[in-house]
């Protein structure tokens, strides 16, 4: 066993972990935060992306122990005193989801490529950012609208 | 319309869980003590046991019990079952093999179920899974469908020595050969429907969980249908008696049919919760959904058309042998046989269609209903037919397929269907016009400047939705009816609980049933709560799939909403001191005509549970009505999808370039959440046309088996679709509505495999059409693009 | 997984003696292509060397007609870096595709050339560039580094800490990623130094990385994808799969190289 700190959601969190544990399984089992999901065994779905430290990480495949002394900001995060982040919104305005398994790491995805590419995105790098990140219910149709809109959203928002 | 009624793009009601990470699905749910299950497998195609050595892995550390297919014979739970009775064309039953949840004897696929490992942590019970040791007696496998038929192939189950399951016809032959005996031309093809592996991206999941104190179970699941899960485990695997037997299927993400099934892993962990005496889980990983989940499609298929001089079709005959798998899955039977051949039809009036259909065993995963569901396999068909017969006959496609296009309503087909409305024609004219297809050989020849290929598809299917009337299905094989049950609780102050019997995952009935209610009974969707996917709350239901939530499931609502609006007025007659039949309801509003007395909905709820002023009447207190409601014909969606793609023919790269897609789907409850279907669907079908392929290798290891081999459409492999809708009412429906969970997935590949073909100059290419076989296939057709 | 010894050194010495003390450890750079290995149990080191926390491993500078990357840089640093993006423009686009924007959050070049994946990005960079990989112990010419799949020339014990980057006069990368992995199928890496030109192939063959003699004779001749027309390389010892047989990517290749070319001229 090793011992991990570090913040999740604003709050810090310490444990005693057994090496291998994954950080997902770290945020689902360990601090029960269940929006973070595991689509694959291959680190190719993106259901389980998370923020380290400020970046989109597939927690999937960071042991949580390599995130000690580490930011992490997970999809239960990204609303603030009960206001829905700009994406979170723009994703139920434009029906971006549909069983939304897919969804907590397509809007962590999304935005982190905010974050690293600004608020205007056309579709064609919109289409080739979200390549981590698969979803079999919408044909992306409405999450590429999703991501454009929230973007946008996202130059007035903090 | 009202803002939140039927017709109006309401925004889900359930998204604000999921964007907010608070979705339920079953692996977020954990019971105390829970303990967790790892399954052995086969890693081999076809192999008797001969013994199986577990004393390393039950000392292993954390392990709780291991438990094989002995214990289950013990302890007599039953086998996995078929629902679904095919006749074969002698009138012989179908030979369904024996399917134990864990193997008895022998396993007969890669990923076949062999023990489960019930451990204190997961690692723990995985790590003991590799400490079983199983002795094989290694046995030559059955994989490629041609082969399994013929004399001298392994035998995968004794009950049918030559591996076929069936040899099932539909149809008229001596009226088809008739046909083609008069045609003036007649046109054949050989086609493979290549094997799908359906991919919801939540994995499957289960926990069971035993309450010694009342003897009663509750398995939590990844199901499209809880009802027909607890009707399966009861009755048939003998688990508990339904009333001993909770299932709850809690937010379950994606299914396309892959969680109808009732699979080995719930079943075992249901069992073992009471054997261990705490809960179990398991959740699938990737690996165990590409091996173990019912696969989808997978036919080889001959079909011949025969016309007349003019191009009209007289007939068809089709020669299919579907793969099986190595099990008969829950509903596997049937997809192959009555939600095919009945659909080989299409849009057209064909006078003679002969079918036969053999179904057959062989060495892989059970394959079953994948979103469509037979469907898109008939449309593959007939749409791919179609195309080829007009390029033939140097007719335009789309000219030749309005030349055979059902004009007149209602209409029957020569295969079950009788097509109840439509106009084929409208979506035609609609979507040729929105694809600005008197442009496309312009677009052509600046592709062809530029080194590619372009090439433009139709596909102008149909499919039969809203399944199904029970009477009809029962007559032909189906082991259960097919309606659905709704229930409306009104409670005291107005607000609405509405149990349905239906599931979503995915779908949005939260939003869609509630808009139904809300246009009803006049008030805000707020105020309505859907219930479903729990067997304690909702008395049946039959279940989301085949595209009959909509058509069926709300239905039922509907006709229990007109319940408890009749009740209503009965209340309301009392409460304003007037006679009943002079209460009108309108916008929420009882009133006495002529009059300005009148009581809000809620007012009269309230009535109703006071009972003050019908206390002592016949009229009981309390608005609480349910509905059963058995559909009465199939509904039929139908359009025009057109795919228009380029292809660059030095890498066999295909880049969609344009979709439209003209639908009729009868009256739309949320136009967004039906654009939202069409998109996924669409999506799903390029997937099978350009991506998508299980494959196995000779020795019946499956090659796709992960992310890395099996190729799932990406944001970056497809475009925005042009999408919009024509609009004939279901006549056999008090909504008027025909679904749309499917369409696209329906009408999709042979749209595109048209496209491609059409861009190459000849017809030689299989579905998927990777990059490396639309290159293999273009290095026939370069030499054109350079001479034109 | 199964179960391992975690470790976090603080210097590359102490990540040194780490790995001499515990049999069958592995290091842990980015984690992308292990993680997932030992995910499927189909690695199983007895315990893992984190070099997260080793101090001076990552960072980008230009030294002279060299660009140096740490070991330990992200390839999303590497694209993103002003520095790579003006003198190596080839290599910060090559880093930009690498996988996607997540796994490029964690993935580093150390990782990516230690595994020597035969369908890895940065091999082909490090070849076609003449780079030379730096360790603790030596200096590495590429020629020399890359030895078949899976195979380079580091010893037990040796640890990458970077790889410099001669500056080339005209380099562009050219990728024909797997349908459904995404990793290279194919991919060129064409760099033109003076007269100088080297090709470099990744994904195409069971031998790894290598360099493409024909290719690089015909744009020695003259530096032009026409050059290409019709040369090609012998693909007996390419990968066959279900996405693509050896005759296929033995195409991929010379079309790739083409488009490479063409993106180095800026067309």
């Amino acid at each position: 066993m090793v011992s991990v700190s570090m913040t999740v959601n604003g709050k810090a969190v310490s444990a005693k972990i057994d090496p291998r544990t994954l950080l997902v399984q770290f945020l689902r089992e360990n601090l029960l935060l269940t929006g973070t999901h595991v689509g694959c065994d291959t680190s190719q779905c993106g259901a389980c992306v998370v923020h380290v430290d400020g970046l989109a990480v597939k927690s999937c495949t960071t042991l949580a122990v390599a995130c000690d002394g580490s930011t992490v900001t997970t999809i239960e995060g990204l609303a603030h005193d009960g206001a829905l982040h700009p994406m979170q919104e723009a994703f139920r305005e434009h029906h971006g989801l549909q069983c939304g398994f897919c969804t907590p790491g397509m809007i962590m995805t999304a935005v982190d490529l905010v974050n690293r590419k600004g608020h205007t995105l056309d579709e064609h790098t919109i289409r080739e950012e979200l390549e981590g990140n698969i979803c079999r219910c919408t044909g992306y149709h409405n999450i590429v609208k999703s991501v454009a809109a929230g973007a946008q959203a996202m130059a007035g928002h903090k | 319309m009202s803002a939140t009624g039927i017709g109006a793009p309401v925004r889900r009601k359930e998204d604000f869980r999921f964007i907010t990470g608070k979705g339920q699905y079953t692996d977020d749910i954990n019971r105390p003590g829970q303990t967790y299950a790892a399954f052995l497998r086969s890693p081999h195609a076809h192999a008797t046991i001969k013994k199986i050595d577990l004393s390393a892995a039950r000392a292993s550390e954390g392990v709780l019990a291991i438990l094989t297919g002995d214990d289950l014979a013990a302890d007599k739970v039953g086998g996995l079952i078929c629902g679904w009775m095919i006749h074969s064309k002698d009138g012989s039953p179908m030979k369904a093999g024996a399917h134990p949840a864990l193997a008895q004897g022998k396993v007969r696929y890669v990923g076949d179920h062999i023990a489960v490992v019930v451990a204190e942590t997961l690692a723990q019970a995985r790590d003991a899974v590799e400490k079983i040791h199983v002795d094989y007696e290694v046995l030559a496998p059955v994989v490629a469908l041609d082969q399994a038929t013929k004399s001298g192939a392994p035998v995968i189950h004794d009950v049918a020595p030559n591996n076929q399951v069936y040899d099932w016809h539909l149809g008229d032959k001596a009226a088809a050969d008739g046909a083609f005996a008069k045609a003036h031309h007649v046109t054949k093809i050989d086609l493979v429907n290549n094997r799908l592996i359906p991919n919801a991206m939540e994995p499957r999941a289960a926990i069971g969980d035993y309450d010694s104190g009342n003897d009663a179970f509750t398995l939590y699941t990844t199901s499209q249908n809880p009802h027909v899960a607890r009707l399966v485990l009861s009755a048939f695997i003998g688990i508990a008696p339904e009333h001993k037997l909770r299932v709850i299927a809690p937010d379950v993400g994606g299914g396309f049919g892959s969680k109808i099934f009732i699979y080995a892993e719930e079943t075992v962990c249901v069992w073992a919760a009471k054997k261990v005496g705490r809960p179990v889980k398991w959740t699938g990983d990737r690996t165990e959904a590409f091996l173990a989940d019912a696969h989808g499609r997978d036919h080889v298929t001959h079909a011949e058309m025969a016309l007349d001089e003019k191009g009209k079709i007289l007939g068809l005959r089709v020669k299919t042998k579907a793969n099986l798998g190595a099990y008969l899955s829950t509903f596997s039977s049937c997809v192959p046989t009555y939600l095919y051949a009945p659909l080989l039809s299409g849009q057209y009036n064909i006078p003679a269609i002969y079918v036969e259909v053999e179904g057959i065993y062989t060495n892989t995963a059970p394959v079953d209903a994948y979103r469509g569901a037979g469907r898109p396999e008939a449309t593959f068909v007939i749409e791919r037919i179609v195309e080829i017969a007009a390029r033939e006959l140097g007719q335009d496609p789309a000219e030749f397929r309005r030349k055979n296009f059902v004009t007149s309503f209602p209409h029957q087909t020569p295969v079950i269907m009788a097509y109840d409305t439509g106009d084929y024609g409208a979506s035609l004219d609609k979507a040729l016009e929105l694809a600005d297809y008197k442009n496309f050989q312009k677009r052509k020849k600046e592709s062809a400047k530029n080194g590619l290929l372009r090439g433009i598809g139709f596909s102008a299917y149909i499919e039969a939705c809203g399944i199904a009337p029970s009477a009809a299905v029962g007559s032909l094989g189906a082991g259960v009816g097919l309606w659905e049950s709704a229930e409306v609780r009104v409670n005291p102050v107005g607000t609405v609980e509405v149990l349905t019997g239906s599931h979503s995952h995915g779908q949005g009935h939260e939003t869609t049933f509630a808009q139904l209610v809300s246009d009803r009974l006049g008030i805000s969707i707020d105020q309505v709560a859907i219930v479903h996917g729990d067997t304690d709350k909702v008395q049946f239901g039959m279940g989301t799939y085949g595209s009959r939530s909509g058509a069926v499931g709300m239905s039922a609502i509907s006709k229990a909403l007109d319940k408890v609006v009749a009740k209503a007025k009965k209340v309301a007659a009392y409460a304003l001191e007037a006679s009943e039949g002079d209460i009108e309801f309108k916008d929420g509003r009882f009133s006495v005509a002529g009059t300005d007395k009148s009581l809000a909905f809620g007012e009269v709820a309230l009535q109703a549970y006071i009972a003050h002023k019908f206390s002592g009447q016949e009229l009981e207190p309390g608005l609480k009505e349910g509905a059963f409601y058995d559909p009465t014909n199939f509904t039929f969606p139908s359009g025009v999808h057109i795919c228009e793609l380029e292809i660059d023919p030095d890498t066999g790269v295909t880049t969609i370039e344009r979709w439209t897609a003209v639908d009729d789907f009868g009256n739309i409850i949320n136009p967004m959440i039906v654009e939202g279907q069409v998109h996924g669907g669409i999506a799903q079908g390029v997937g099978q046309a350009l991506y998508e392929g299980a494959h196995y290798d000779a020795n019946g290891q499956l090659v796709t088996a992960s992310y890395m081999d099996y190729c799932m459409p990406r944001a970056d492999d497809l475009p925005s679709f042009v999408i919009d809708t024509t609009l004939t009412p279901c006549p056999s429906n008090p909504l008027g509505i025909k679904g749309c969970g499917e369409a696209g997935a329906i009408a999709a590949p042979p749209a595109v495999i048209n496209a491609i073909t059409d861009a190459l100059g000849h017809e030689d290419i299989a579905m998927p059409a990777s990059p490396q076989a639309v290159w293999r296939a273009a290095q026939k057709s370069v030499h054109k693009l350079a001479a034109e | 997984m199964y179960a391992f010894a975690y470790h976090r050194p603080g210097t590359v010495r102490q990540a040194q003696s780490a790995l001499h003390k515990h049999e069958d450890s592995k290091l842990l750079a980015g984690g992308q292509t292990l993680i997932p290995t030992m995910k499927q149990r189909l690695a199983s080191p007895s315990a893992l060397i984190d070099l997260g926390h080793v101090a001076g491993l990552a960072g980008i500078e230009k030294k002279g007609r060299n660009i140096v990357i740490g070991a330990m840089t992200r390839h999303a640093d590497v694209a993103s870096s002003a520095v790579v993006q003006e003198h190596l423009p080839a290599l910060a686009d090559l880093a930009a595709h690498i996988g996607d924007p997540a796994v490029r959050h964690r993935g580093t070049i150390g990782g990516s050339l230690a595994n020597n994946d035969p369908s890895a990005d940065y091999p082909a960079a490090a070849l076609a560039l003449g780079a030379t990989i730096i360790t603790n112990k030596r200096k590495i010419a590429a020629d020399d580094y890359f030895q078949g799949m899976f195979t380079t020339a580091l010893e037990e014990g040796e640890i990458i800490t970077k790889v410099s980057f001669p500056m080339p006069s005209k380099a562009a990368y050219a990728k024909f990623p797997n349908p459904a992995s995404r990793y290279a199928m194919v991919g060129v890496f064409v760099a033109k130094k003076g007269s100088d030109v080297r090709v470099a192939v990744t994904g195409a063959s069971n031998d790894g990385v290598f360099r493409a003699a024909p290719l690089e004779a015909a744009l020695h001749t003259k530096f032009n994808a026409k050059s290409l027309e019709g040369v090609s390389v012998d693909h007996t010892s390419f990968i066959s799969d279900i996405h693509g047989s050896a005759d296929y990517r033995g195409n991929l290749v010379t079309v790739m190289a083409k488009r490479a070319v063409l993106k180095a001229q800026g067309k």
